[in-house]
């Protein structure tokens, strides 16, 4: 008699992520968000604070389009994580999350699929974004190690915020959490220079910005796109810390769902 | 109005009320969220007021007009997902048992608009000038600029109430957010319509009612009194509330013949 062997790590994982990508891409209530958002961003900031490049002081020749391009981009690869954190949370409310944790032998390959789908989140957003942006004229002076630079700080942004969500949905284990995940998100991304560089915030701003960590990555990506990388190594470390930091995060939450039955 | 009606109006305008008060979840995103980007805002675009023909040397001042604009999307939320809760519910069944008017229905539903308008526009017309902004019109002007604030929020409101109707789905209503959010961002919303450089977007935003709206807010908070400005931003409301509530009053009749 044969016994049907427990699935690994990474066959729970393809599953997750493959039903969670599923229901991104069939359901217009999840895919129009989270590829308008974005837009609406970009269009409003390159296309309606174009003027501020003219502001003294002001110093980036590759244009605001690109400027903001930056933000945005990372903008919507936090937010890909977050929104997978609100599927997550709505797995817990209709009970499919409670089926994944009887059935799985390897439940960190649940967190794991999460992520996946989230990073694929993150790339057909990005793949969109940048479209519309060269459309719109945007230029691009980075060259190939640059831009593969700027989307790796994009995708180490999903992944962290993805672990954030993940961390707060399996321990609210309700849609509710929604503001405790996307909050402190939208918080920390728009307390980092998002319109003129850090030089030419004044203030509280500057103070607040210049101890955010979003603002080494965004400097980094700034600086990857303008073919003149600077805070390389920050970034990336900031970048690689933060994932590691809260899928602990994620980690401990997973706990709380497992005790929590 | 016909003491009935008046009856019927005040009945569903209290529920409405103490509706929108008991549900933090709705009053205090709405007073949080636009205030948060306001204090981002002029201390990220503070140099902006240093490009020639930039209306004033306050970027808070400028700004503060768009907290007002942004509580009035909230108030198209608040209002519809209030009335598909009934729909939803079965309370408007019950209420069509009953020999109430549509008229006094609406009325009563966006009465809670009305005092989330009121609350909103006060905080944020008394957070912006704590924090330092200008109020050139005075006192008179702060009145102006509230009354302005509700009539847009009561017009945004009806918009709310018909999507409701529509549609009897909150999730239906939710969903619109994101569509009422272009008309803000693809306005004068960040910088005067002067100063829009790109030209497919100075176009769109120089149709855009929302910019005239902001202009007419920023005209009191900036300027003094413009009476042109404020004549076409209270224009524009006003007309916004009568097609709300004229599609509100026919999406009315059609879910009460089908129910």
């Amino acid at each position: 008699m044969s016994t049907a062997q427990p699935a690994g790590f990474w066959t729970i994982a393809r599953a997750v992520a493959w039903r969670s990508v599923r229901i991104f891409l069939g359901n217009p209530a999840f895919l129009l968000p989270a590829v308008i958002f974005p837009l609406f961003f970009f269009v409003s900031f390159a296309g309606g604070l174009s003027a501020v490049a003219n502001v003294p002081g002001f110093d980036f020749p590759t244009g605001y389009t690109a400027f903001q391009f930056v933000f945005v981009l990372l903008q919507s690869a936090a937010f890909g994580g977050v929104f997978t954190g609100f599927g997550i949370a709505r797995d817990f409310e209709t009970g499919f999350a409670r089926r994944y944790l009887l059935a799985a032998s390897n439940r960190g390959g649940i967190v794991a699929g999460y992520a996946m789908a989230a990073l694929f989140r993150a790339i057909f957003t990005a793949a969109i974004l940048t479209v519309i942006a060269l459309l719109a004229g945007m230029n691009i002076d980075g060259e190939g190690v640059e831009i593969f630079g700027l989307y790796g700080l994009a995708l180490l942004v999903n992944i962290a915020a993805t672990m954030w969500a993940a961390g707060v949905a399996m321990r609210v284990r309700s849609i509710q959490g929604g503001p405790l995940m996307q909050f402190p998100v939208f918080l920390i991304l728009f307390l980092a220079p998002v319109y003129v560089p850090l030089a030419l915030l004044s203030g509280w701003i500057h103070a607040v910005a210049s101890v955010n960590p979003v603002t080494a990555i965004l400097e980094a990506g700034r600086g990857f796109i303008s073919g003149d990388p600077t805070v390389v190594a920050l970034a990336l470390g900031i970048g690689a810390t933060l994932p590691v930091l809260f899928a602990l995060w994620a980690r401990g939450g997973l706990r709380r769902a497992e005790a929590a039955g | 109005m016909s003491p009935g009606l008046r009856t019927q109006v005040g009945q569903l305008a209290r529920r409405s009320v103490l509706r929108t008060l008991r549900q933090p979840a709705q009053i205090v995103p709405a007073l949080i969220f636009p205030l948060f980007l306001l204090a981002v805002n002029s201390g990220g675009l503070k140099d902006a007021t240093n490009l020639p023909g930039f209306p004033t040397d306050s970027y808070l001042t400028f700004a503060l007009a768009v907290p007002f604009m942004q509580g009035a999307l909230f108030s198209v939320m608040n209002a519809g997902t209030d009335l598909a809760r009934d729909i939803e519910t079965g309370f408007l069944n019950r209420l069509a048992l009953t020999p109430l008017r549509g008229a006094a229905l609406l009325s009563g539903l966006l009465a809670g608009a009305v005092v989330l308008g009121l609350v909103q526009a006060v905080t944020y017309l008394v957070v912006g000038l704590l924090a330092g902004a200008n109020l050139a019109a005075g006192f008179g002007g702060a009145l102006v600029l509230v009354a302005l604030a509700v009539t847009i929020t009561v017009a945004f409101g009806t918009i709310g109430l018909f999507a409701a109707l529509r549609t009897g789905s909150g999730e239906a209503v939710q969903s619109l957010f994101p569509v009422f959010f272009v008309f803000l961002f693809l306005s004068a919303m960040a910088l005067p319509l002067n100063l829009l450089q790109t030209q497919w977007f100075h176009d769109i935003a120089a149709v855009n009612p929302v910019t005239y709206l902001l202009e007419a807010l920023r005209s009191l908070l900036i300027e003094g009194w413009n009476l042109g400005q404020l004549a076409l931003g209270f224009g524009i409301a006003l007309t916004v509330l009568a097609i709300g509530m004229y599609a509100a009053s026919s999406a009315l009749k059609t879910r009460l013949v089908r129910t």
